[in-house]
């Protein structure tokens, strides 16, 4: 019974993780259709941010993150303002592949200016873990847990019932009536671009502190899980994300633990393939027709 | 009030509109008649920046709107019910309205005009805190019409208002529409159910492929031999 409850603690640890990471994703979804492919990129850009500041320049914990945040929305916004903007009103796929294409863009320029070596990141709290009966549990651990919490009550309370909030539910659902509100729909675009790439800052600072190895190409595990989390809850319904990057994190630690280590992954997709097949919408998406 | 002079339209090789020019007057019910097709939802989206005209131009309280990026119209006081009605469905019918009221900050205005939308249409009171998805087909033709008049416009433009309604639905959204214009807003509608729109407004412009074939009063036209024939049925 410990190594299953430990093993529910270290996956609820990763699993909402993914959860913030797939907030960006699905967010984006919902507002203007497209996968943002380069989404997993931006917590590579946030861990060297924390990394650089903490390390190189002796910055405090707060300052560091506060940087990573900063400087992924700084990111997230100008991706979106240069490379998605001027293809808004082209086929889909048009912008799909430039989101592959934006993905490589910044991954091999890390590689230019970062080299392909991975860099370590110190250990921030030198907390002892926290212990009940025969669990232990590591302070990253619940701080990881506690935040994504207060992050995902807060960004669910700004889209329900802030003014902005409402904007972007109304752009998400239909573009042109929108504007006929007076709704600034660019604007609205940036928000949420800005709100999906703070939580992958966020989620960066937290991702390193539990596997504290920085390179070019590490955000593609992490994107590609969060995006798979994404599709499984539902993509565009940010409950949905919540919901399946905890339960992707959950599968993935069980797995390892109970059936293989190598598997586990494979065991992560299977679960997409067999949710997609019953719920192609995903978990919390609804089938729905159009009224007219 | 609105002028639109030798507006031109095409979507790629299509001209759909030709040379189109009317006039709107402040206080006025004026209606734009015409058989599908004929370009009568495309010169409400030009009014209201949605597409791109090709020359022409539409001037609004002296102001040309040519260059007037969409989302600042409803600012000048240009409110449109688009056709289907276009509600925003998973939003509750209290967001909806809030949505129209979006551009305003006067929120003593705004709670006072959702009163009086509420007066106008009790349903939607009843209803306000579901989801408008799950109005019926003539409740959520209310919601677009409230919402559209909680920004409070001078101009209210109506695309199609009796589309999908019963007869009894229809007179009920026309009586609302008579009111609302008696209160002060000058309406440009929309409508292929020509008998309610020529008895509804002052005057009218027929429509066909795209140009502007005949202008009159509604009484005038309504006993118009040609539009007799054409739209109401002899």
């Amino acid at each position: 019974m410990t190594l299953f409850f430990n093993q529910l603690i270290n996956g609820l640890h990763v699993g909402f993780i993914y959860a913030l990471i797939a907030l960006g994703y699905t967010m984006v979804y919902g507002i203007v259709k497209l996968i943002n492919f380069a989404h997993g990129d931006i917590i590579m850009i946030g861990a060297y941010t924390a990394v650089i500041t903490l390390v190189s320049l002796g910055w405090s914990t707060p300052l560091s993150l506060l940087a990573a945040i900063v400087v992924c929305v700084v990111f997230g916004i100008t991706i979106e303002r240069v490379a998605y903007k001027p293809l808004r009103s082209s086929p889909r796929i048009s912008s799909l592949i430039t989101a592959i294409g934006v993905s490589m863009l910044l991954q091999n320029t890390a590689l230019l200016v970062f080299g392909a070596a991975s860099r370590p990141f110190p250990t921030i709290f030198n907390i002892e873990p926290v212990r009940f009966a025969d669990l232990q549990i590591s302070f990253v651990t619940l701080l990881t847990i506690v935040v994504s919490i207060a992050l995902m009550v807060l960004l669910q309370t700004f889209v329900k019932t802030s003014k902005a909030g409402k904007a972007m539910r109304a752009v998400s659902e239909d573009y042109n009536t929108a504007l006929l509100m007076g709704i600034n729909v660019n604007n609205t675009i940036t928000l949420t671009f800005a709100i999906g790439c703070a939580l992958a800052g966020i989620g960066a600072y937290l991702y390193i502190m539990a596997y504290p190895a920085i390179s070019p190409t590490m955000g593609s595990l992490p994107g590609l899980k969060a995006f798979i989390a994404a599709v499984l809850g539902g993509i565009g319904i940010i409950p949905g994300a919540m919901l399946g990057g905890i339960l992707l994190g959950v599968a993935e630690s069980m797995t390892k633990a109970y059936i293989s280590t190598q598997l586990s992954d494979a065991v992560v997709y299977g679960i997409l393939i067999v949710v997609l097949l019953f719920k192609p919408a995903g978990l919390l998406g609804k089938a729905t027709r159009e009224k007219v | 009030m609105l002028k639109v002079i030798e507006l031109n339209l095409s979507y790629g090789a299509i001209h759909t509109l030709k040379d189109i020019s009317f006039e709107v007057h402040e206080g006025e019910i004026v209606s734009l008649i015409g058989a599908n097709g004929a370009g009568k939802s495309s010169i409400l989206n030009a009014i209201s920046c949605l597409v791109p005209f090709s020359s022409g131009d539409i001037v609004f309280l002296g102001n040309s709107i040519k260059k007037t990026p969409p989302h600042q119209l409803v600012n000048m006081g240009i409110a449109q019910v688009p056709e289907g009605r276009r509600v925003f469905s998973k939003m509750t019918v209290l967001e909806n309205l809030e949505m129209g009221a979006f551009i305003r900050k006067d929120s003593a205005g705004i709670s006072s005009d959702l009163e009086n939308v509420y007066h106008h249409f009790p349903r939607l009171k009843e209803r306000r805190r579901q989801l408008a998805g799950t109005l019926s087909g003539g409740e959520q033709q209310m919601l677009a019409m409230g919402r559209a008049l909680m920004s409070k416009p001078k101009l209210l433009m109506m695309d199609e208002p009796s589309m999908g309604l019963s007869p009894i639905l229809v007179q009920e959204i026309f009586e609302i529409i008579k009111k609302v214009n008696k209160e002060g807003t000058t309406i440009l509608l929309v409508e292929q159910n020509a008998q309610m729109a020529l008895s509804l407004a002052q005057r009218a412009y027929v429509l066909e492929t795209g140009r502007v074939i005949k202008t009159g009063l509604g009484a005038e036209l309504l006993q118009d031999e040609d539009v007799r024939k054409a739209y109401l049925g002899g």
